[in-house]
């Protein structure tokens, strides 16, 4: 699903990732580890596209509506309820019976009750559980989760172990994380990245 | 059709984050009638039509520029422009969306402007109310596109009017033009064809503004 060779990032003066090469089949669970500052965050926008390599070659066989990326913001807007936002997306990733879906989302991750709450007055916890609704709503084949666990209490990180388990084997997953302890059963491979 | 319910989509969610932040559309209202408050004052006791319609246009200028600063706030300070840009939408249809609902929030404001110009100095014509609207969507075109190139700098601020006010010099002269003119279809037809032109070069281009 991925293949990237002697990927590299500069900023500048300072490089953020060098000498990258990584294979992801189709399926596979990829867990990425790394200390703060090691490229994780950068690696993953790459996979994601958001970021050009500043060397080497990457190749994703996956269009964009394929794609699910969680970053460290939650791209959704604060000022619109939960189900606002997932309603944008719905409709931009032209997701087939979208009010159903979003609504076995939000009851899965507890936001249903929530729904018609403005994003401003949610808590960091909840927030993250909402990014991850979005994440899933289009039901992509590739996920790419940059520290899916921020900001989740107890129940929310056992909720995404469930649906982490959920899709291993049947969707590609690529994870950094600081925990890979917490999955890494289910993890097909690992990279490591070194500050 | 799809492209048209992704731009629907997406200015609606344009107008629905203003309707509750309420903070671009009274801010420009508020500053047209200001300008046309105070030059009231300021100008002579009978001023001439030349002079209060340069001052129409040059307050027009200066609201939508009020707007198009404040209108990739929620994608830069809420970091959303990275959903936005992976979405599998046409990336065209974020700079439309954005486009139009710039161009609702000055119409808006235009709204109380003109009623104002007219009660202050002079009367308001077919040919200026034309013109206005001519104007406004090629304010809007180029300033939402220039909008999201300054959006990602440091220099925001400074950048965009440096970038757009140039750049707007032509529908000031379209618009003055009609505005004054005896004939002013030469000048109307300029303005069309400056929308067209610039309507095209920014849906065109603007997936190379926000893509990496």
């Amino acid at each position: 699903m991925i293949t990237a060779r002697r990927l590299g990032k500069r900023f500048g003066d300072r490089r953020v990732l060098r000498g990258v090469d990584l294979d992801l089949e189709r399926g596979g669970f990829l867990v990425v580890t790394g200390a703060n500052g090691a490229g994780k965050t950068t690696l993953l926008r790459i996979c994601a596209g958001l970021t050009a390599p500043s060397e080497g070659t990457i190749e994703r066989r996956a269009r964009r509506s394929e794609l699910g990326y969680l970053g460290h913001e939650p791209l959704v807007y604060r000022e619109l309820t939960a189900l606002e936002n997932l309603e944008l997306y719905g409709r931009l990733y032209r997701v087939p019976e979208r009010r159903e879906r979003i609504g076995m989302l939000l009851e899965r991750f507890g936001l249903w009750e929530a729904r018609h709450e403005r994003v401003a007055s949610y808590s960091r916890g909840m927030t993250q559980r909402l990014a991850l609704c979005r994440v899933l709503l289009h039901d992509p084949g590739l996920l790419v989760l940059d520290e899916p666990y921020s900001a989740l209490d107890e129940a929310g990180a056992e909720l995404l172990d469930a649906q982490l388990a959920e899709l291993h084997g049947e969707r590609t997953l690529l994870v950094a994380t600081h925990d890979p302890a917490r999955i890494d059963s289910l993890a097909t491979a690992r990279l490591g990245l070194a500050a | 059709m799809t492209y048209a319910r992704d731009v629907a989509a997406l200015a609606r969610k344009d107008l629905l984050l203003e309707l509750r932040a309420r903070d671009t559309l009274p801010a420009m209202v508020l500053f047209v009638a200001a300008v046309f408050v105070v030059f009231h004052f300021v100008l002579p006791a009978a001023p001439s039509r030349l002079e209060t319609t340069g001052l129409l246009w040059v307050a027009i200028l200066f609201t939508a520029l009020l707007g198009l600063g404040r209108a990739f706030v929620p994608e830069r300070e809420q970091r959303t422009m990275d959903g936005l840009v992976l979405a599998p939408c046409d990336r065209s249809a974020i700079w439309l969306a954005k486009s139009l609902a710039t161009l609702a929030f000055l119409a808006a404001a235009e709204v109380v402007a003109l009623p104002l110009y007219a009660l202050f100095f002079h009367r308001i014509g077919g040919a200026t109310v034309l013109a206005v609207v001519l104007a406004d969507l090629g304010i809007c075109a180029v300033g939402t596109f220039l909008g999201a190139m300054a959006v990602v700098t440091r220099a925001r601020d400074l950048l965009l009017p440096l970038l757009f006010l140039p750049l707007a010099l032509p529908v000031v002269v379209g618009a003055v033009g009609s505005s004054v003119a005896s004939a002013p279809g030469r000048y109307l037809g300029f303005l069309a064809l400056y929308d067209l032109l610039f309507g095209v070069v920014c849906w065109a281009s603007f997936e190379y503004v926000v893509a990496e």
